[in-house]
């Protein structure tokens, strides 16, 4: 276990007062990065003070040690999971070699297209997010923001170490940049399209945590296995974090079912405008909102069948998610997927494609299984609340503007339709221009301790030592 | 290993005899004196072995007979001239040794018309028996070819009836360039395999002057004469004798007085660190004659020759050589000043002429040429004229102890210029007078990193933390892009506007050349390249791509 040197400028556990190249860069850095949080971070709660985790070491015990701090302050710094020893190249025609302590110059322009796609997402969030503070349902939740908020920021000065470290001056370049795009800038946007959607209410938050943060775990487990050793070690870390990020998804949309279904069992009706008129959350709505994030979150994973996918996963640059426990073949080299795209104007073609080409569908595949999980809690609440309606996941073809199934229309069940079809029926789908108009009238800012919005049911369990009612932000 | 190396006491295959302004150099090939085994050298044809030992007679009679003004080259067998390239030594070459050769048999072809151009060393060619393929490319090469009328004799490119490949050696380009023969003749000539007759080559400009067998030998002493009349050389001069090379080897590379050759074969790349003389070589001309093969410029640039040579035939597969240098800026400077005061001596002028063919050795080498200013280095005068052959550079931009270059006259006289008869500035510029201006401007001036980067002289000025890292990967990345593609960008981008003879004949030897010498119809199992000689006809593709 490597401990982390906060007596330094720069919190860190890679030394980094004895890289005098790397720690010019990121003092030079640091203060842009300040900048841009008091500009475009939730900047009007610079002043408060927030119960917020720090890690002081990267092991179980230390990751989480809470306390509190105003935001500005929050020690932003450079976290990799320790070193393994003598590890090897765990997949593509690489497999069994040793893993690179250096970027191989054959590879860094992937390697560095990779990272900075990663690493844009990150601040992209916080910008999506940057207002949400104002219309918080609770103290407990704003806590959560904040939360997500300092540790996005942290996953950014992650990527930026390893531009900085590995890439000279092309990365400092980058890193830059990455300050400068802006979520939904129309001359200077984000590179992702789901992080240049606005995020203005907190349903959107829990299913962007749910969903689109999910994707980002997917995404650090396919390079926690890349033959890069720095970038599989910082990934390795981020995803503990990461891990806390889908918790807020999960546990606000299950708040959001629980108290939508109290709401219907006091009005004693499943009418979506009577729920609304008893200032909950109809589920119609919920299973529009999910529609829209989840099939947004899909096209994140990038196309079918993709060489980039085939030419990372051959060069031993990005794995597979739990490559070395979820497989036995790591090399692929003859095996076959069977892909399904569109036929002509109503048919669908299943045909086999190399399985290094449909890496990306692996990866969206065992995301859609992951993203069942939530599903089946909030199921079995609404069902013990004897409501007779399902949440579902979309079709995987559903409203997919990546991939083959884009501009290829097709219903919740996949079944496909024509354009017009879906012009028409789309409304029914995905959150209308009502939908989000409702939504965004509930959100009323709750500052009371243990108090929480009528859309929501309250949290059951506190954070770290405290309960539900602490008062987690000093506003 | 091969040697470039050889002296007259160990031709197997060339007998060269002088006689005051004029010199004979008679072919005779030693039938079993092949470089390797395989192939028998017969009617006078030529592999790498020969041409080396070509190379080397001509060089010594740059240096070594100064008052040589005329250089005849003919043959030493009965009616056979030269057959051209051992046909069984391609069929059983690899393609890079192929091409290898080739390049060194075009520099050494291209020698003669340099050697002519700036020195009047004079070349008539005495074809005195059979000349076929690359042996007409040799009489192409010379100023003057004379063919014996013999009523048999012929001259001869065919290469397309035979082989199925291109003359490689720069027939095709210096029929049309030089020689000006109308393309329909050359269109005939080129596609018979028996070639033209006295009468007949004349008529068509494939030859300058014939005579009849009797009157032949009187024919060449006149128009050796003749020739000889035009020359700038010396009349009574003494000669500078090219004593061996001063060379170490082992595995880490090659060692010499004035040049190091450090090898990463792993890393597939050569770094060669150019010697800045210790103390400023002798400036006046009684001390360069006395230094001799000693005075450092001659010393410097024999060594850089042979090192480019060994690295191109031993070492294929590294491919990027990292240009390097260390030492005294001032005395490499004092070395080109010295040289620029005395370019009317034939001497000085000779060993420049040397300096001119071995940078343009290293323009038309096929590998990555990366010029590395470090600490220490000494890019100034004629090194940073090595330093502008790079296909990029990068430059130390260090707070102290920071490397500089200087530009001195080299780089804007036509001393010199490269294989496209420009300046290597004119060139890197794409012929923008003004950017030339800026640099002229700085003459003489220690430039920093900054500087030559805004001067657009260097590519990269890395600071001292990044310059580890942009150096490492640079090169890793460059290694590891297709070799191929590699040969023909680089090609590509050194050589951009207007053609030039040579640059048509190394752009058609790395792309024309490659290809159809890789294609079936040529060294397939029916291609015919590869059936010469077998007694069965070739069997093509028809298909024309």
């Amino acid at each position: 276990m490597t401990s982390i040197a906060y007596g330094e400028r720069i919190p860190n556990n890679v030394a980094l007062a004895d890289n005098k190249v790397l720690q010019r860069a990121l003092e030079h850095w640091q203060p842009r990065f300040l900048s841009w949080w008091k500009e475009m971070g939730p900047s009007d709660f610079n002043a408060a003070e927030v119960y917020l985790r720090t890690a002081t070491s990267v092991d179980a015990k230390g990751w989480a040690t809470y306390g509190s701090v105003m935001m500005p302050d929050y020690r932003w710094g450079i976290f990799l999971a320790d070193q393994i020893p003598e590890r090897k190249i765990g997949f593509g025609d690489l497999l069994g070699q040793p893993v690179w302590h250096q970027v191989p110059g054959e590879h860094r322009s992937t390697l560095r297209r990779l990272i900075v796609t990663q690493g844009d997402t990150e601040p992209a969030s916080v910008e999506q997010q940057r207002l949400l503070g104002h219309v918080a349902p609770s103290i407990y939740d704003l806590r959560s923001l904040f939360q997500i908020n300092v540790e996005e920021g942290r996953h950014l000065w992650a990527m930026v170490y390893l531009l900085h470290a590995y890439f000279g001056r092309d990365g400092r370049e980058e890193a830059e940049a990455l300050l400068e795009r802006h979520s939904g800038n129309r001359d200077n946007p984000r590179i992702l399209n789901t992080f240049n959607e606005p995020v203005e209410d907190w349903l959107s938050l829990f299913m962007f945590t749910y969903f689109t943060d999910r994707d980002g775990k997917y995404q650090l487990k396919c390079l926690a296995e890349s033959g890069f050793d720095p970038l599989a070690r910082t990934c390795r870390f981020m995803l503990t974090e990461e891990a806390y990020h889908m918790s807020v998804g999960m546990l606000g949309l299950g708040r959001v079912i629980k108290r939508t279904a109290e709401v219907m069992k006091e009005i004693g009706s499943d009418d979506p405008e009577a729920v609304r008129r008893a200032g909950a959350i109809d589920l119609p709505t919920f299973q529009r909102y999910l529609n829209f994030w989840y099939s947004s979150s899909l096209d994140l994973f990038g196309s079918e069948v993709s060489s980039n996918a085939a030419t990372t996963f051959a060069n031993g640059i990005k794995g597979r998610p739990d490559e070395t426990t979820a497989f036995e073949d790591h090399e692929i080299r003859n095996a076959t997927f069977a892909l399904e795209s569109p036929d002509g104007e109503t048919g669908v073609r299943r045909e086999d494609v190399p399985m290094r080409n449909a890496v990306n569908e692996i990866v969206r595949g065992a995301y859609i299984g992951d993203c069942e999980v939530g599903l089946r809690l909030w199921n079995r609440t609404l069902s013990r609340a004897n409501i007779q309606f399902e949440i579902r996941l979309p079709s995987s073809r559903f409203n997919r503007t990546v991939g083959v199934w884009a501009g290829n229309p097709v219903d919740p069940s996949g079944e496909r339709m024509s354009n017009e079809a879906w012009a028409q029926r789309k409304a029914g789908w995905l959150p209308s221009e009502s939908d989000r108009a409702y939504v965004k009238g509930l959100m009323k800012r709750v500052t009371e301790p243990g108090k929480v919005a009528g859309w929501i049911a309250p949290p059951e369990r506190g954070v770290g030592t405290h309960p539900p009612d602490y008062e987690y932000v000093r506003l | 290993m091969v040697s470039f190396e050889t002296d007259p006491s160990r031709y197997r295959h060339w007998r060269l005899s002088v006689d005051g302004a004029v010199a004979t150099l008679a072919m005779h090939v030693d039938e079993d004196g092949g470089l390797r085994d395989g192939y028998k050298l017969k009617l006078n044809s030529y592999d790498l072995g020969v041409d080396i030992e070509f190379h080397d007679a001509v060089q010594r009679i740059r240096f070594e007979h100064p008052q040589v003004r005329t250089v005849v080259l003919t043959s030493a067998r009965e009616r056979m001239f030269c057959a051209g390239a051992n046909i069984y030594m391609l069929g059983t070459s690899s393609h890079g040794w192929k091409v290898n050769f080739c390049k060194f048999t075009n520099e050494t072809r291209n020698g003669l018309e340099d050697s002519s151009a700036s020195s009047g060393l004079k070349f008539l060619c005495a074809v005195n028996g059979s000349c076929a393929g690359g042996g007409y490319e040799i009489a192409l090469a010379c100023d003057e070819i004379l063919m014996v009328d013999d009523r048999s004799t012929t001259v001869s490119l065919p290469e397309v009836p035979l082989l199925g490949v291109l003359p490689g050696t720069g027939g095709l380009t210096r029929l049309t360039d030089k020689r000006k023969v109308r393309r329909d003749l050359a269109d005939v000539f080129c596609t018979s395999a028996d070639g033209v007759r006295a009468e007949r080559a004349r008529e068509w400009k494939l030859v300058d002057h014939i005579a009849k067998p009797a009157d032949f030998a009187k024919a060449v002493q006149e128009r050796a004469r003749a020739l000889a009349a035009t020359s700038l050389r010396p009349a009574n001069a003494k000669g500078v004798a090219l004593t061996p090379l001063q060379r170490q080897a082992d595995a880490a590379g090659y060692r010499y007085s004035s040049l190091d050759v450090a090898l990463d074969p792993a890393g597939r790349v050569a770094t060669l660190t150019l010697k800045a003389p210790e103390k400023a070589p002798a400036a006046d001309i009684d001390g360069i004659v006395a230094a001799g093969a000693e005075w450092w410029p001659l010393r410097f640039a024999r060594e850089l020759d042979d090192a480019i040579l060994t690295l191109r035939v031993d070492h294929a597969e590294i491919g990027l050589w990292v240009l390097k240098s260390s030492g005294d800026a001032d005395a490499v400077l004092a070395a080109g000043s010295a040289m620029l005061r005395h370019t009317d001596h034939w001497l000085v002028r000779e060993t420049i002429g040397l300096w001119r063919r071995t940078l343009q050795r290293l323009d038309v080498s096929s590998r990555s040429l990366f010029t590395v200013i470090d600490r220490g280095s000494c890019f100034a005068g004629l090194f940073f004229e090595i330093a502008l052959t790079g296909d990029r550079s990068y430059m130390l931009d260090a707070a102290e102890d920071a490397p500089a270059v200087v530009i001195d006259e080299f780089s804007f006289n036509n001393l010199l210029t490269t294989v496209a008869a420009r300046t290597r500035l004119a060139l890197r510029y794409q012929d923008d007078a003004d950017a030339v201006a800026a640099c002229r401007a700085r003459l003489g001036q220690a430039l920093s990193a900054s500087e030559a980067l805004k001067l657009g002289l260097i590519t990269f000025a890395p600071d001292e933390l990044d310059w580890e890292d942009e150096i490492r990967l640079a090169f890793e990345e460059r290694t590891a892009l297709s070799p191929d593609a590699l040969t023909g960008l680089e090609a590509n981008l050194r050589f951009g506007g207007a053609e030039t003879m040579l640059t048509r004949i190394f752009g058609r030897l790395s792309a024309w050349q490659n290809w159809i010498f890789n294609r079936p119809n040529a060294v397939g199992e029916k291609g015919a390249l590869k059936l010469f000689g077998s007694g069965s006809k070739a069997r093509f593709d028809w298909e024309r791509v």
